[in-house]
């Protein structure tokens, strides 16, 4: 099978920091994928890079066969890989469905006509489409700026999801958010993955989290690709061990 | 309210006012009602770009002066009909609006500020300084010509006061029309979070630069109407005092709620007026009441309401759904 996305010698460079060091990784279509390392490995870098929002410099991101390195957020946006950020990012004074409703206008680029009026129902139902596949119905007349700081992070994986994206990147969903939150936030992920069937790839620093749900585990290290594998493969990996987990994580909690 | 509803209660409104002033009452009351409309529709199409795009335009008086400026040459020149002069300044305005807007919207925050203040002190040397056509800081003087067209007298003082309720409904629907259709709510994005409006893929700076033509569009019409009411056109006009007073309506009254900046129009001119009345220092006690408004309330007196009715529906909200968490 082709990679959704496939990633080819990526280089981005800050000064004298190597924040991506000639990163190759594939992704199949799909797949559930996390993305681990130590603060400042480079994980947020590299969602930047594939989105557009950091030109890379070198290398190749091909999502199905086509380069876009290079090519704008919104371009990018529009070939279908979606995006929600590690500081939730949202529209404060929006009701969680009028944002999502705007959302799915913008998405099908609705937004330009002056004559009619929002929310227009074909979007509007749509939008609470998605507030189901979330969990989010329970709060929809609430503006953003109300909502817990899990809700928050909901709302901007929703906000991506309007895009009907091929691939989506979460960086963090589940930062900030203490355990049993997290845990929730982490099987509303997974659910959202196995219905709509994207492909997924998430950065998290929880490694039980991380174990229990992605189906391959990248790790990266000083902007490199330190190993990659299963997650059992990951767990026994020794470079891994050494420079990451520190022993003792032979058997996850 | 649907679209449908507003139209009718906006055209039944102005027909009441426009009935009962005429009937009962006086020439006092058509130039307070008048003023109203005038800087009232002033203050909503900057609200355009403060409160629905969040963009604050220290220049909106430009579009003020140059409505009122080129409406009044075209007049003077004897050229044209009334609806011909209006239309070329609306075309003139919305031209201006293109060229300083395309730089204004490049810069962010304070920056876009400064600019839209340095393009309107542009325009306000140019109509000091050119005096030989716009009589420099005595302004268009020798009154502006209003000959009849369709029947219509606007030197008769009532059909002026007509005139100026009907466009002034007129617009201020327009303007509700824009701000609650979908391109109304692709501002609402961009005044909120202009990053991830960006990354949804909504072309932000076009947005922004239409927002910017529509704003000075709608300016331009009370620039126009202000140079009818007053027979004249003058510097002051496109001062940056002018673009102050109109940002003070949209914050007496509130940037939240689509009436208040003509609500705060109202406040204003009627603290204006009295003001002025009972003492010189008329200035300091704006300032005063600015002060109390920013430091106290720290939001227009609409903006309180709406934040405790949205307070109280997500509430009841929290209340009706929020334990199935
Ligand atoms: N815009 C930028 N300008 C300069 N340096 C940057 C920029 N963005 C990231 N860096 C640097 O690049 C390196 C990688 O940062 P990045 O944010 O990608 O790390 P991360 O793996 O996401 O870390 P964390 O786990 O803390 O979120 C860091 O050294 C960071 O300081
Ligand atoms: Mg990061």
């Amino acid at each position: 099978m082709t990679a959704r996305l496939a990633i080819t010698g990526l280089m981005k460079r800050f000064g004298g920091v190597v924040a991506t060091d000639n990163v190759t990784l594939d992704f199949a279509p799909g797949s559930l994928t996390a993305i681990i390392g130590p603060n400042g490995a480079g994980k947020t870098t590299f969602f930047n890079l594939i989105t557009g929002k950091l030109k890379p410099d070198g290398g190749e991101i091909r999502l199905d066969g086509v380069d876009i390195s290079g090519q704008t957020q919104s371009e990018i946006v529009r070939r279908g890989i979606g995006r929600a950020f590690q500081v939730a990012s949202i529209f404060p004074r929006f009701t969680v469905e009028d944002a999502l409703t705007a959302a799915v206008l913008t998405h099908r680029q609705q937004t330009s006509s002056m004559l009619r009026r929002f929310p227009l129902p074909d979007a509007a139902s749509r939008a609470r489409e998605i507030m189901a596949l979330v969990g989010l119905e329970r709060v929809g007349k609430t503006p953003s700026r109300y909502l817990s700081h899990g809700d928050q992070k909901l709302l901007d994986i929703a906000l991506a999801l309007a895009l009907e994206p091929k691939v989506l990147l979460l960086d963090e969903p589940t930062a900030g958010m203490g355990p049993e939150e997290r845990w929730q936030m982490i099987e509303r992920v997974q659910r959202l993955w196995s219905e709509v069937g994207m492909t997924l790839v998430f950065i998290e620093h929880d490694m039980d989290i991380v174990f229990k749900i992605a189906q391959t585990i990248r790790v990266l290290r000083y902007g490199k690709v330190l190993a990659e594998g299963t997650p059992d493969e990951i767990r026994s990996n020794e470079a891994v061990i050494e420079a990451y987990l520190g022993t003792s994580l032979e058997e996850p909690a | 309210m649907t679209a449908r509803l507003e139209v009718l209660a906006g055209v039944v409104l102005g027909a009441l006012v426009v009935a009962l002033t005429l009937a009962f009452g006086d020439k006092a009351l058509l130039d307070v009602l008048m003023r109203l409309a005038i800087f009232g529709l002033l203050a909503l199409s900057l609200n355009i770009l403060v409160g629905y795009t969040g963009l604050v335009s220290f220049g909106h008086a430009m579009f003020f002066g140059l409505g009122a400026y080129s409406f009044g040459l075209l007049m003077q020149s004897g050229a044209v009909s009334i609806p011909s002069a209006a239309l070329i300044t609306l075309v003139v305005a919305c031209i201006w609006g293109g060229v300083v807007g395309t730089f204004c919207i490049r810069l962010d925050d304070i920056y876009f500020s400064f600019l839209t203040l340095a393009f309107q002190m542009l325009l306000y040397s140019i109509i000091i300084g050119w005096v030989s056509l716009t009589g420099g800081d005595q302004g268009l003087m020798g009154g502006i010509p209003r000959p009849p067209f369709l029947g219509i007298n606007l030197a008769e003082p009532r059909q002026l006061f007509v005139l100026i309720v009907v466009v002034f409904v007129v617009c201020v629907l327009a303007i509700r029309q824009i701000v609650q259709s979908p391109f109304g709510f692709a501002l609402r994005m961009i005044r909120d979070n202009a990053e991830r409006a960006r990354f949804l893929g909504l072309p932000v700076q076009r947005y922004k630069l239409i927002a910017f033509v529509l704003s000075g569009f709608f300016g331009s019409v009370s620039g126009i109407l202000m140079s009818l009411y007053v027979s004249g056109a003058y510097p002051n006009f496109a001062f940056w005092s002018m673009s102050g007073d109109a940002i003070f309506m949209i914050i007496l009254g509130g940037l939240t709620v689509f009436l208040g900046p003509l609500v705060g129009a109202a406040v204003f001119l009627l603290l204006n007026d009295n003001i002025t009345r009972l003492t010189e220092h008329h200035g300091i006690v704006m300032g005063v009441v600015l002060l109390a408004i920013v430091l106290g309330m720290r939001k227009g007196f609409l903006d309180v309401l709406d934040e405790w009715w949205q307070a109280r529906a997500s509430r009841a909200e929290a209340r009706a759904g929020g334990d199935r968490q």
